[in-house]
C-alpha cells in the first residue's frame, strides 16, 4: 500500500481513461466537452508512456509520450477552429444538429 | 517512502477527483478550470515517477497553451449551455455502465499482466534513466539524434494544424476598410493633384 510501484500509475492512468470515455456518452451534445474528455484520455496514455519508462528504465517512452502531446496540441486547435466556423455558419454546436454531410 | 506514498495519493485523488468534475460540471467554464486541476495534478505525478521535463512541458502546452485555448472558444461562442445538457441523466446509466465495464477490463489487465522476459533486451540504453545525467538532458540526447526525422515531423504536424486553424477561421467581410499599399504606393502627382489658377479676391 506504501510502496508506490507501476500498478498505481497503470490504475490512476485507467480511471482517468475511463473518465474521458464516459464523458464522451455524458455530454453527447456538447461538442466542446467532448473535445475536453477526448485530452483527458489522451493525458491517461502519457502517464501509461512516463510510468512504463520510469519502471522499465527506457527513456523512449518519454519521447513518445512528448508526441503524443504535441499532436495532441494540434488536435485540439484544429477541432475548436473546426468549432468556430461551425457556430459562426450555423449559430449551434449541438452535436445532433450537425448532419449536413449525411447522405 | 511514506511521504511519496501521501503526495502521490493526494495527486491521483486530485486528478481523478478534477478529471470527474471536467466531465460532469454543469458551466463550461468550470469543466476547462477542472481541466486545468487534473492537467496540474498529472504534471506532479510526473515529477514524483522522475520526468521532470515532461512534467514542466505538460504544464506549458496543456495548460499555457491547450486550456486556454478552451476557455476562449467557451467563452467566445454565445451557447445556451442548459440547452445542451438536456438528456444528461438520460445517458448516465448507459454512460456509467461501458465506462465501468472499461475501467473493470483495464484493472484486470493491469492486475494480471507481467514483463515479457524479453522486454530486458529491447530496452535501448539504460544510461539515460541512469540518474548520471539529468532528465532533459537525456531528453535532448535522444531526442536530437534517434528520433531527430520523428521530431521534425511532429514539427511538421504543428505548422500544418497552425495554418489549418487560420485558414479555417479566417474570414474577409465586405465593408472592411483596409489600407491597400498599392495603391497608396501607386499614386502619381498627375492623378491626385490639380494646379489652378486662382484670381486674387476671388473662389475657386
Amino acid at each position: 500500500m506504501l510502496e508506490i510501484g507501476l500498478s498505481h500509475y497503470l490504475v490512476v492512468a485507467a480511471i482517468l481513461f475511463a473518465l474521458g470515455f464516459f464523458g464522451i456518452f455524458l455530454n453527447r451534445k456538447n461538442v466542446i466537452i467532448i473535445l475536453m474528455s477526448v485530452e483527458l484520455m489522451l493525458l491517461a496514455v502519457n502517464i501509461n508512456f512516463v510510468a512504463f519508462s520510469v519502471f522499465l528504465q527506457d527513456l523512449v517512452g518519454q519521447i513518445f509520450a512528448m508526441f503524443v502531446l504535441g499532436i495532441a496540441a494540434a488536435e485540439a486547435a484544429i477541432g475548436l477552429a473546426i468549432i468556430v466556423v461551425y457556430f459562426r455558419n450555423r449559430g449551434t454546436i449541438a452535436v445532433e444538429d450537425i448532419n449536413v454531410m449525411k447522405g | 517512502m511514506i511521504i511519496y506514498a501521501i503526495a502521490f495519493y493526494l495527486f491521483a485523488a486530485v486528478a481523478v477527483a478534477s478529471g470527474t468534475m471536467v466531465v460532469a460540471a454543469r458551466n463550461p467554464v468550470h469543466s476547462v478550470l477542472f481541466l486545468i486541476l487534473a492537467f496540474f495534478n498529472a504534471a506532479a505525478l510526473f515529477v514524483l515517477m522522475g520526468a521532470e521535463f515532461l512534467a514542466m512541458v505538460l504544464v506549458i502546452v496543456y495548460v499555457g497553451a491547450v486550456a486556454v485555448l478552451f476557455l476562449f472558444v467557451v467563452m467566445m461562442l454565445d451557447i445556451n449551455f442548459a440547452e445542451l445538457r438536456q438528456g444528461f441523466m438520460r445517458y448516465l446509466p448507459v454512460g456509467a455502465l461501458i465506462g465501468l465495464v472499461l475501467l473493470a477490463e483495464l484493472i484486470l489487465i493491469g492486475g494480471t499482466w507481467v514483463f515479457s522476459p524479453d522486454a530486458e533486451v529491447a530496452i535501448s540504453d539504460k544510461f539515460y534513466m541512469s540518474g548520471e545525467i539529468t532528465n532533459a538532458h537525456a531528453l535532448g540526447l535522444v531526442l536530437y539524434t534517434k528520433y531527430a526525422y520523428l521530431f521534425q515531423t511532429a514539427g511538421l504536424v504543428l505548422l500544418v494544424a497552425m495554418i489549418g486553424a487560420i485558414v479555417l477561421t479566417f474570414r474577409s467581410r465586405p465593408g472592411v476598410r483596409r489600407q491597400k499599399i498599392g495603391a497608396q504606393v501607386g499614386r502619381r502627382v498627375e492623378d491626385s493633384v490639380e494646379l489652378r489658377k486662382v484670381k486674387s479676391r476671388e473662389g475657386v
